[in-house]
């Protein structure tokens, strides 16, 4: 299942960083964030509460970059 | 501006301020003497003021991330810069580092906020509301979302149609302009499909709605558009590998050169210098951030993708976009694609003592019943030529000589119009024709007439897109066609092309793109109606006047919104305009921090430079990058 959220982040190495740190999640299958586009698509694992997984995903995100926002 | 450039804008100007008063009273202290040398430590209580103020945030998030196990961030590398120079006494190189770097970053915001909105605006087709009509004569302003199949919705003058449907009542001119680039309006009436997206602009019209909102084509094209940026192109994809390495990178050579040297010169029994080299170190850390490179190469895929989809020119990922711009082939499929696709009068040839004028009435009159693509253009040829009506009073007796052609009586004389066939039973002698097309024969009262010829013609600006396409430095230019070799010769030589394959079925279409596939990189551009396996197979699949065709929207990578051959060079010019200022940017950031680095650690460049090498190339990088939404003159 797929799912895009809107993001906030204030440079494009910050949007690189929350890419790779959703995909890092667990529950992600895969994830782009796009900088110019304030937007996070999400791929999730089969089976995965992508409401669970998004609160992780926003915790891991925060830990690589204090300054973000994702609109769940 | 929002709120947070607001602040980060007064927090700049407030330290910028400060820091030219300091700077000033520091002049006239030590050249002129005017007034008394500040003491050392009122110098550094006075330059901590505005280095606070415009750095606090900096310093908080580099403790924050330490914290979190985040060292090499841009922030760490400012803080750690900074007070290293604060702590080598250079307070005015280490406040003026951090406030540029600040103003950098308000830039950065700045420009990209902008191009953001810029582009968005482009692409601004997203209706706002749909008027729907709950009694006749009324209606009211709804979400087009909640707009279902069948509804019936009122467009007034000037508003954008929010949804796909039928015209059941109004006429009116639409501007397409915000989905196909061309400027021409377009003139509809009842009975005629309309687009969302499309700007009516001077009649009322009624519609029926034939699609929901999400399935409208302004939703897809926004859906397109705004996703296209996540398929990465393969500069962007070794832009942020590149960024990964590049800052730990330079982090452990300051280190190395903040300690390694005086250590060697301590060896040697030379003076350690520490303080040189730890302001060398520094100099490294400041051009450490990757910061141009990151978000200008984004931001020009993003403004190439935008201005194209401003030309109608719909391309669905950055991907594309450089795949595009490496093509060496083009191939097209002819029909709907270099030629109308339809048939049109291309040669009236009367025998002697006709004029082109009897002839064409003749066929024009004994083929006016009829609904078959031939008659048509006869007939269409015929009204448009002399500017006349046709007078079916005149006619009598219309017969249709099944696979022959049609027999009538026109103003008491007997006009045969078919085939060959029908001519040699009513006529002694006919000239033959073996032109490539349809031949209609006419005779009047058992005399030949002459001959029409009828075939498919090239599209307006198929020779010129095929020229474009060389000029473009495109090197082969092909044309598939299902045709019979004799019209496709004859198409390729009126457009220009040198290289066609005629004859080829469906499934020899794939096989001969495979085979050119292997020898280059090809573009396949087709009308989508039956092209899907090859527009994916192909390295660029392009699909042509593609609005409101769902099968060539999946398969194509590229959709052009109208159906001009010449948008295919245009997309081609945008690719390679976009791709030439990828590249500027990656070899200029990339040249200049590298030689900043080399005077830096060779303690040619100072501070100064490094904050040139990382805020100035950034600016110059994103000011390039935004010049790509420029397409109008490709």
């Amino acid at each position: 299942m797929k799912k895009t959220y809107g993001i906030e982040v204030d440079c494009a190495n910050c949007a690189n960083k929350m890419e790779e740190a959703a995909k890092n999640t667990a529950g992600v299958k895969d994830c782009t964030v796009n900088f110019m586009t304030l937007k996070m698509k999400v791929e999730f694992e089969d089976g995965a509460d992508h409401e669970a997984v998004m609160q992780d995903v926003l915790k891991n995100c925060k830990k690589v970059e204090d300054d973000c926002e994702i609109f769940l | 501006m929002n709120k947070k450039q607001k602040k980060s804008l007064i927090k700049i100007i407030i330290a910028a301020v400060l820091v030219i008063a300091l700077a000033v009273i520091e002049v006239l202290s030590e050249k002129y003497g005017v007034i008394p040398e500040l003491p050392k430590w009122l110098a550094f209580v006075l330059y901590m003021i505005p280095y606070l103020v415009v750095g606090y945030d900096i310093l908080w998030r580099a403790i924050k991330n330490i914290r979190n196990g985040q060292v090499f961030d841009e922030n760490f590398l400012m803080a750690v810069a900074t007070i290293g120079a604060i702590a080598l006494g250079e307070y005015r190189e280490g406040v003026a580092v951090m406030l540029f770097y600040q103003i950098g970053e308000f830039f950065q915001s700045y420009a990209v906020g902008k191009s953001r909105k810029n582009i968005t605006a482009l692409m601004d087709i997203r209706p706002d509301y749909a008027n729907l009509e709950t009694a006749p004569g009324e209606s009211e302003k709804v979400d087009p979302d909640e707009v279902e199949i069948g509804s019936v919705i009122v467009i007034k003058p000037g508003e954008k149609i929010p949804l796909d449907g039928k015209v059941i009542e109004g006429e009116s001119a639409l501007d397409t302009a915000a989905l196909t680039g061309e400027s021409l309006p377009r003139t509809v009436r009842a009975g005629d499909d309309v687009l969302s997206g499309c700007i009516n602009m001077t009649g009322l019209l009624r519609a029926l709605t034939t699609a929901e909102f999400e399935e409208s084509t302004a939703s897809k094209i926004l859906d397109m558009v705004e996703n296209a940026s996540s398929k990465k192109s393969r500069s962007e994809n070794f832009i942020s590998k590149f960024a990964k390495y590049y800052t730990p990178i330079v982090c452990y050579s300051a280190l190395a050169l903040a300690v390694i040297p005086p250590v060697v010169n301590l060896i040697t029994g030379n003076a350690p210098g520490w303080g040189n080299w730890i302001y060398r170190a520094l100099t490294f850390l400041v051009i450490s951030c990757p910061c141009a490179l990151v978000i200008s190469i984004p931001l020009s895929f993003f403004a190439g993708i935008g201005g194209a989809s401003k030309a109608g020119v719909l391309i669905k990922g950055s991907n594309y976009l450089e795949a595009l711009s490496k093509v060496k082939a083009v191939a097209f499929d002819k029909t709907g694609t270099l030629t109308k696709g339809s048939f049109s009068v291309t040669e009236i040839a009367p025998s002697e003592g006709v004029s082109e004028e009897e002839l064409l009435k003749a066929a024009a009159y004994v083929e006016s019943y009829s609904t078959h693509p031939i008659a048509i253009s006869l007939r269409d040829a015929y009204v448009g030529k002399f500017n006349t009506e046709i007078d079916k009073a005149a006619l009598s007796d219309v017969k249709e000589v099944s696979g022959h052609g049609v027999t009538a009586v026109l103003n008491g004389s007997k006009i045969a119009a078919g085939n060959e066939k029908m001519m040699r039973d009513v006529c002694l002698s006919y000239s033959r024709c073996d032109k490539p097309g349809t031949v209609v024969y006419v005779s009047k009262d058992g005399s030949f007439m002459g001959y029409i010829l009828i075939s498919d013609t090239p599209k307006e600006g198929a020779k010129e897109a095929v020229e474009g396409l060389k000029k473009a430095g495109i090197e082969r230019v092909i044309m598939l066609t299902g045709d019979s070799p004799k019209a496709a010769e004859d198409i390729a030589n009126r457009v220009g092309v040198t290289e066609f394959h005629a004859g080829l079925l469906p499934g020899d279409k794939v096989s001969r793109v495979e085979d050119i596939l292997k020898q280059t990189s090809l573009a396949f551009v087709g009308d989508g109606i039956n092209d899907a396996p090859v527009l994916t197979r192909s390295d660029v699949g392009i699909a042509m006047g593609a609005l409101g065709s769902d099968a060539a929207i999946e398969a194509a990578d590229i959709v052009l919104m109208d159906d001009d051959p010449r948008k295919v060079r245009k997309a081609i010019r945008i690719s390679k305009k976009c791709m030439r200022i990828v590249y500027e940017n990656i070899v200029f950031a990339i040249g200049i921090k590298v030689l900043c680095l080399i005077l830096g650690a060779l303690g040619i460049a100072n501070m100064w430079v490094a904050i040139f090498a990382d805020v100035g190339v950034m600016v110059i990088a994103v000011l390039n990058a935004i010049r790509t939404m420029w397409v109008k003159n490709l």
